[in-house]
């Protein structure tokens, strides 16, 4: 089915009764050479990778809810590649050039806007730590702009130059960076994937994985035993669940992110902005929302809703940075389980147990990795050997010592980024 | 969320600095060995559902709290001081 201009006014016409669903919603096999287990953005993208990049279309994808229902539902929309450290540096600057592909890959309009993330910094050292970081972009051959304080208000005018404690002392510009329609973008890579013949199965709730002289056979769920050759666990907060279903304990504490959205305003905001001086980033969806979020709430939860101090700290920020975001009615929150951890970058890798592999510890980052760490993963899962963007996200840092990725250089211990 | 401290009584959840899981209070020996040192690091059991962590009471009385709270509701369900807890 097509989404033509001429389908949706014919549609539009006769009560939209014509559309039709868009993937299948097969029962599961009793047996696949490939099961990935967690149906969002990543499970989803690794799906299409599978098939597109290595010809495996023996694959389900079991997701316990339903497409699009978790974080990739629910998040605040922004791609970027202006990391620093090796390690980050390169996948991410491999996502964006995929997210720049995508909309052909997939045949799917993920309203992908690169509308420009402006970093705002408030002192000289920020300055220094800016300029450092867009050098590190532009060698890894993304791009990157110092601004001074009257480019920044010519582009921002909105803001509060004078803040007597935060004044504005310019902004790094990264062009290439922006938003997608982060429902499309579960919907296109779902629809990617069924049509080259893998199966989404929703409703069904892993319970359980099948291990048998150190090597994975299968997963039990709740529509019954599953059996696979090879096993992907991607399913971000619910990790450390997943990963203990094979005996796994992982270096992951699952924590509350909270986001914010406005009523609908006439565009006021046209770039994805970051405040230097509290944790705080806003843009504006194409409905007309102001979608912003913050910092975690720093305690390990999994109740997907955050509690009123953080809410209240992000909300002070705005006021900081943007007065005019005062007149701007609040339309609903919500929270996100995030799997930090202790790094604050992610782990793309093979467990102890073979046939058996991971990916997760995606942070508050996950929604800009999807194309990449789907390609990595599907590499990972199809090869057996990490590809090269994504090697360094080892499972085994942490007790070695070595290839951390601590990107705020805060240290390496949870309960730090 | 509030939390109920033993010295000061429940107080709000602002008051206090989160540490995380209370496995911190089970410092291995330093030769060890580096599994043993991971574990107490990195590795977390990371429950949905009951959990001991700790929390710093810094707005009052600036004791460390072994707090058993539900991660899917936020209940708290006891707080106790990691000084007596620990002996």
């Amino acid at each position: 089915m097509g989404y033509s201009a001429w389908q949706i006014i014919r549609e539009g016409l006769t009560g939209n009764r014509g559309w039709k669903p868009v993937w299948r919603d097969p029962a599961p096999k009793s047996e696949y050479d490939i099961v990935i287990i967690g149906g969002g953005g990543h499970g989803l993208s690794t799906a299409h990778y599978l098939a597109r990049e290595h010809g495996l279309t023996n694959v389900a994808v079991l997701e316990k809810g339903y497409i699009g229902g978790g974080n990739v539902g629910r998040n605040t929309t922004i791609v970027r590649a202006n990391y620093f450290l090796p390690g980050n540096s390169e996948f991410y600057s491999h996502s964006l050039k995929l997210w720049e592909g995508l909309e052909q890959d997939l045949n799917y309009n993920v309203m992908m806007s690169q509308r420009g993330i402006i970093n705002l910094f408030h002192s000289d050292g920020q300055r220094d730590a800016f300029a450092r970081r867009g050098n590190a972009m532009i060698n890894q051959g993304d791009d990157a702009e110092l601004l001074d304080p009257a480019a920044v208000r010519r582009l921002l005018p909105i803001l509060n130059f004078d803040n007597p404690r935060f004044p504005i002392y310019g902004g790094l510009l990264h062009r290439r960076g922006g938003t997608a329609r982060h429902d499309a973008v579960a919907w296109g890579f779902a629809r990617s994937a069924d049509r080259q013949g893998v199966d989404l199965i929703q409703n069904c709730e892993v319970t359980g994985i099948d291990i048998e002289n150190g090597r994975v056979t299968g997963v039990q769920t709740t529509r019954g035993a599953i059996r696979a050759k090879k096993v992907g666990i991607v399913v971000a907060g619910r990790s450390g669940q997943v990963a203990a279903m094979a005996g796994m304990r992982l270096p992951i504490e699952s924590h509350v992110l909270q986001a914010f959205v406005t009523e609908g305003l006439k565009p006021c905001i046209d770039h994805v902005i970051s405040f230097g001086m509290g944790h705080f980033y806003i843009s504006q969806s194409d409905k007309g929302g102001l979608v912003f979020g913050g910092d975690l709430d720093f305690y390990a939860s999994y109740a997907q809703r955050g509690n009123l101090p953080m809410a209240e700290h992000v909300m002070e920020a705005a006021m900081t940075l943007m007065p005019m975001i005062g007149k701007a009615k609040l339309l609903r929150s919500w929270g996100g389980i995030m799997d930090m951890t202790p790094d604050g970058s992610p782990i793309i890798d093979k467990t102890g147990i073979d046939g058996l592999y991971l990916d997760c510890g995606w942070c508050y980052g996950g929604f800009k990795a999807v194309p990449a760490s789907g390609f990595a993963f599907a590499h990972l899962i199809a090869q057996d050997r990490p590809h090269d963007t994504a090697a360094r996200f080892r499972l085994d840092r942490f007790r070695t010592g070595a290839g951390l990725m601590d990107e705020e250089g805060t240290g390496a211990q949870h309960n730090l980024h | 969320m509030r939390i109920p401290c033993p010295i000061c009584g429940e107080r709000d959840s602002r008051e206090f600095t989160y540490k995380g899981a209370a496995v911190a209070m089970q410092r291995p020996d330093p030769d060890a060995g580096a599994a043993a040192w991971d574990d107490y690091l990195h590795l977390r059991d990371n429950p949905a559902g009951e959990t001991r962590e700790l929390w710093y009471h810094g707005a009052g009385c600036t004791g460390w709290l072994v707090v058993t709270r539900n991660t899917l509701t936020h209940r708290i369900l006891a707080a106790g001081l990691a000084s007596e807890l620990a002996r």
